[in-house]
């Protein structure tokens, strides 16, 4: 546990509790302009929450533990990855978990304890959420994995400093073949682990397209807070993974103010533009059928072969 | 030390093979009020003692005892070494919790048969068979526990056949099936055994090196057939998913934890340990056989309503994961890289321990619930919690640790299963080089499936609410039951947060099976010798409890609360929302089961009556669906037909005239002496 890592995991953690729902903000706001309306502002988000937090808390009955402890569940493991991967700095406050392995398997488990909240209430949304859901996550895996194993196959570790520390010491790796398809693949996982178009539609209530929104549907008030707040956090996370897998550059490598401060102005940047293409992109997309999402994920797998193929081939 | 250890081993064994002779004794005398109790504890007190040997054997020194008196010709040669260790302490510990969960298991009405005397004194035989099969030191012991062990669960697999009609059934299809397989090892282990001075693994280990190479491939892939049948190894897997729902819980768990296991046993030992390595084609071989049944396992799993065959096939699922393992170490091996070898190898017998830890768990879960709802069927179940809190927490326990997710017990195994597959590239070859990345496909993706497959069974079959009168009137179990659950409980939880306990010893196992040191070490967190890599699932633990109470204690810190209240769900105004309306099993798979419509192939009929009068009232329609194994219809149906239309030609000759068959042994013994005459 060095310095560097401790003051980059606490740094981690207030950029993006703080900044996760700004981010929402300006992916709305990237898309009401693109549509021709004014948008609410880049803040909407956080008052949206701050609302929330201050409303009545809801218990449906016949619900159980589970659907109590999953919003808290949500948020806690999200934390962790938030505090264990390098963001902000190259070193992880906790370098025995901060795995790649470990970061998505988190990342999985959230999403599999708000399914089985959907599953808890006990009404057909809830259900067809989780199923949904759960579907999704199952065909979503073997890309991620393969994607894994191309970025780490050159760096002999799934250790995230590592690899990102590897970006950083060769630079031409990023634009390697492997290093590029290993990424498109994973756009496309973070498509459809995020829940945004053209797999779910984060803004639809409408039955027969939800995926995320029906699994969540009985809750309110605070622990709604905490399940927008969750989700607005993995979207940075798996934006901010992305961005520093692929393009490192501006991360912190030593503690100093102006270092610290670079890399936390390089990520939010990062993560900013990234999120303003996604929207940008959603806009021209319409939501695909449920059906179609299969061959969808199943190009992406095959990009992901092809990473490790091509990272072997050209080793 | 060393001394202590070995004569550890030595009581440990004895102490089991002596209380196992007084659990049966006690079974034939006792009334059968009293028989359940005194054998479950008499048989948990011979899970105790193989644990300890078991456990005692991990340590390194080999132990051996040789009774010539016991069996005729070969005599008996006991020899635990510290491979046979891990399988000793496996099945010792699994018998401890399914013993004691007997005792209110057979008590009880979950089954009128299962007090009997049969299965009360076949249950302590089946226990010592599975602590005789990994401590047995030659060819004929082996064969004779793997016998001992075949015949005594099949007596309990069928012990509940006059109240099911599957159940003989179920029986018929494994006692076929284990002794098709016996044959296969049989063979393979004659022909190895022959070059050697006698049947020990001693002398077989040093005599294996003589036999030429176009021997030695079919004597493996004979016993690769034969054990691999026993560890429920698509395509030879047909029995087990129909014996072991069949099968009294206890017993499934048994079975399912530790029999199974014995497959994998049999595969390292012959192929690792007295072939030492082999061909690389024998390991592809093994990689594809494991990844096509974890995917085929899951798929299955996950398209299955019966609560006890999901789990059923969810051991096949974990056994072809285990032999991923197996087979990379073997890959390993013979593209001489040691340390990856060791590290698999390691990774494999980790899965071992943590799927007995919760495949136990799971079964005594499910047949608790079978016990309190008379229904296996994840369709009829549903709101359980409220009415069964303690079996609905251990089945929930026992579902994070087999879907694979952090912090849980299958995850840490597959962690270094896949560590192991990624330092394996770049390879040499370039089958490897293909064969690598998709396996870690194949593991990925039946990961992906086992989530969801463990989402369903516990999300339907535990929360939500009842969907059946049954289910409603649910009650929890007896205390027997529960405490069994709970140790099982935490031996999953053990092996989920400090595999670190074992991991060092069963890397020092594996790296002197393939002559490496120890891939492992580390007290807190596991890490890798030889390749980088670490982790440690205790402090993924502690951060995921630190965690969680911040995201509880900081929201309360900065808004003033309000208190909670409880609500009607919403239900869009249309008055409140029945049972039926919820997500089934069936339903919740669905989306899935459309995906891989293509290999798994269900078969729905859809019947519409109409009325009398009119063709365009419908007065019912009837829906049926189901998912056959499809394996079983390509692979047996063809064999079991044509061995029938054999039958069927054969009649012919049997016309029951004495005179007739006393004609064809003369003709046949004519045939021979011309045949013998012509060819010298």
């Amino acid at each position: 546990m060095s310095l560097l890592g401790t003051l980059g995991g606490t740094l981690q953690v207030a950029v993006i509790v703080g900044g996760s729902p700004l981010l929402l903000g300006v992916m709305r706001q990237v898309r009401a302009r693109m549509e021709g309306r004014r948008g609410a502002g880049v803040g909407q988000p956080w008052r949206d929450l701050r609302k929330l937090a201050g409303k009545e808390a809801i218990t449906p009955r016949g619900t159980t533990e589970m659907f109590r402890a999953a919003p808290v569940l949500l948020v806690a493991m999200t934390l962790v990855v938030v505090v264990v991967a390098p963001f902000v700095t190259t070193d992880s406050a906790i370098p025995q978990i901060a795995d790649l392995f470990v970061v998505v398997a988190l990342l999985a488990h959230a999403t599999v304890v708000l399914a089985l909240a959907g599953i808890d209430t006990g009404t057909a949304f809830g259900g067809m959420g989780a199923s949904r859901e759960t579907t999704i996550l199952a065909l979503v895996e073997p890309t991620v994995l393969v994607a894994i194993f191309a970025l780490s196959v050159p760096v002999g570790s799934t250790n995230l400093s590592a690899i990102v520390g590897s970006s950083l010491a060769h630079p031409a790796q990023a634009i390697a073949p492997g290093s590029l398809l290993a990424a498109v693949a994973l756009i496309v996982v973070i498509v459809a682990e995020t829940g945004r178009l053209p797999v779910d539609n984060p803004a639809t209530h409408l039955e027969l397209t939800m995926v995320h929104e029906a699994m969540v549907l009985e809750y309110a008030g605070p622990d709604l807070a905490l399940i927008e707040l969750g989700s607005a956090m993995r979207l940075s996370v798996y934006l901010g993974l992305l961005a520093n897998l692929f393009l490192p550059w501006g991360i912190a490598t030593e503690v100093g103010v102006l270092a610290l401060l670079g890399g936390v102005v390089a990520f939010a940047v990062k993560v900013a533009v990234l999120g303003a293409v996604l929207a940008l992109v959603e806009v021209f997309l319409a939501k695909v059928r449920l059906f179609r999402v299969p061959e969808l994920l199943a190009g992406s797998f095959l990009l992901a072969l092809l990473a490790v193929t091509s990272s072997y081939v050209l080793a | 030390m060393n001394v202590v250890a070995t004569q550890l081993v030595a009581v440990g064994l004895g102490a089991a093979a002596v209380l196992g002779m007084v659990a049966v004794v006690a079974a034939v005398l006792l009334t059968r009020a009293a028989r359940p109790a005194v054998v479950g504890v008499l048989t948990a007190a011979v899970g105790v003692a193989g644990t300890v040997a078991g456990v005692a054997a991990m340590t390194g020194q080999t132990w051996s005892v040789q009774l010539p008196g016991v069996l005729p010709l070969s005599g008996v040669l006991l020899s635990v070494d510290a491979f046979g260790g891990v399988f000793l302490a496996v099945s010792g510990a699994v018998a401890v919790a399914a013993a004691i969960y007997g005792i209110g298991y057979c008590r009880g009405g979950g089954g009128g048969g299962l007090a009997s005397r049969g299965v009360q004194v076949a249950t302590p035989l089946f226990v010592v068979s599975l602590l005789l099969v990994p401590a047995a030191g030659s060819v004929s012991t082996l064969l004779a526990a793997w016998e001992l062990m075949a015949v005594t669960s099949l007596l309990l697999v069928v012990a509940e056949h006059r109240r099911r009609g599957e159940v003989a059934s179920a029986g018929r299809w494994y006692v076929v099936m284990t002794h098709l397989g016996f044959v296969a090892i049989l063979i393979g282990l004659l022909v190895l055994a022959a070059p050697a001075a006698d049947d020990s693994w001693d002398a077989v280990r040093a005599a294996a090196g003589t036999l030429s190479p176009a021997v030695a491939g079919p004597v493996f892939v004979l016993c690769l057939i034969g054990f691999g049948s026993k560890a429920g190894i698509v395509p030879v897997h047909a029995w087990l998913p129909r014996a072991h729902p069949e099968a009294p819980s206890h017993v499934s768990a048994l079975m399912s934890a530790a029999m199974v296991t014995m497959g994998i046993y049999g595969i390292v030992r012959v192929g690792i340990d007295l072939m030492g390595g082999g061909a690389l084609w024998w390991w592809l071989l093994v990689l594809l056989l494991g990844a096509g049944s974890a995917i085929y396992g899951i798929l299955q799993a996950v398209v299955s309503t019966d609560l006890k065959r999901l789990l059923a096939y969810s051991t096949t699922e974990n056994m072809g994961i285990v032999l991923v393992g197996v087979g990379a170490c073997g890959l390993f091996t013979s593209t001489g890289r040691p340390v990856l070898a060791a590290l698999a190898l390691t990774a494999a017998l980790l899965h071992i321990i943590g799927h007995a830890a919760f495949k136990t768990l799971l079964f005594l879960a499910a047949g608790s619930v079978l016990h309190a709802t008379g229904t296996r069927d994840l369709d009829e179940l549903g709101g359980l919690r409220s009415a069964m809190p303690v079996t609905t927490a251990a089945f929930g326990l026992g579902a994070l640790a087999a879907s694979a997710l952090p912090p849980g017990t299958a995850f840490v195994s597959e962690w270094v299963l896949l560590q192991a597959l990624i330092h394996g590239l770049p390879a040499p070859g370039v089958a490897t080089s293909i064969v690598v990345p998709m396996m870690v496909a194949a593991i990925a993706l039946t990961a992906g499936l086992a989530v969801v497959t463990f989402v369903k069974a516990f999300g339907v079959g535990f929360l939500a609410r009842a969907r059946s009168t049954a289910a409603a009137q649910a009650h929890e179990s007896p205390p027997s039951m529960l405490t069994a659950m709970a140790l099982a409980g935490l031996g999953c939880v053990g092996v989920a947060v400090a595999p670190t306990a074992v991991l060092p010893t069963l890397g020092q196992i594996a790296g002197a099976l393939v002559r490496s040191g120890a891939p492992v070490s580390g007290a807190l967190s596991a890490e890798l010798v030889g390749v980088t890599g670490v982790l440690s699932p205790v402090l993924l633990v502690v951060a995921l409890a630190v965690g969680s109470v911040v995201v509880v204690a900081v929201p309360r810190m900065l808004v003033a609360g309000r208190a909670r209240r409880a609500a009607r769900l919403w239900d869009c105004g249309a008055g409140p929302l029945s049972e039926r309306m919820q997500y089934t099993a069936t339903s919740f798979a669905e989306p899935l089961g459309r995906v891989f419509d293509n290999v798994l192939q269900p078969v729905q009929d859809i019947d519409v009556t109409h009325h009398q009068e009119s063709a365009y009232l419908v007065s019912s329609v009837a829906y049926r669906r189901r998912v056959p194994d499809r394996v079983e219809r390509r692979l047996y149906q063809p064999v079991l037909a044509a061995t029938a239309a054999w039958g069927r030609a054969g009649r012919g000759l049997a016309t029951g005239s004495v005179h007739r068959y006393l004609g064809y042994g003369f003709y046949t013994v004519c045939a021979l002496l011309i045949v013998l005459v012509v060819t010298r």
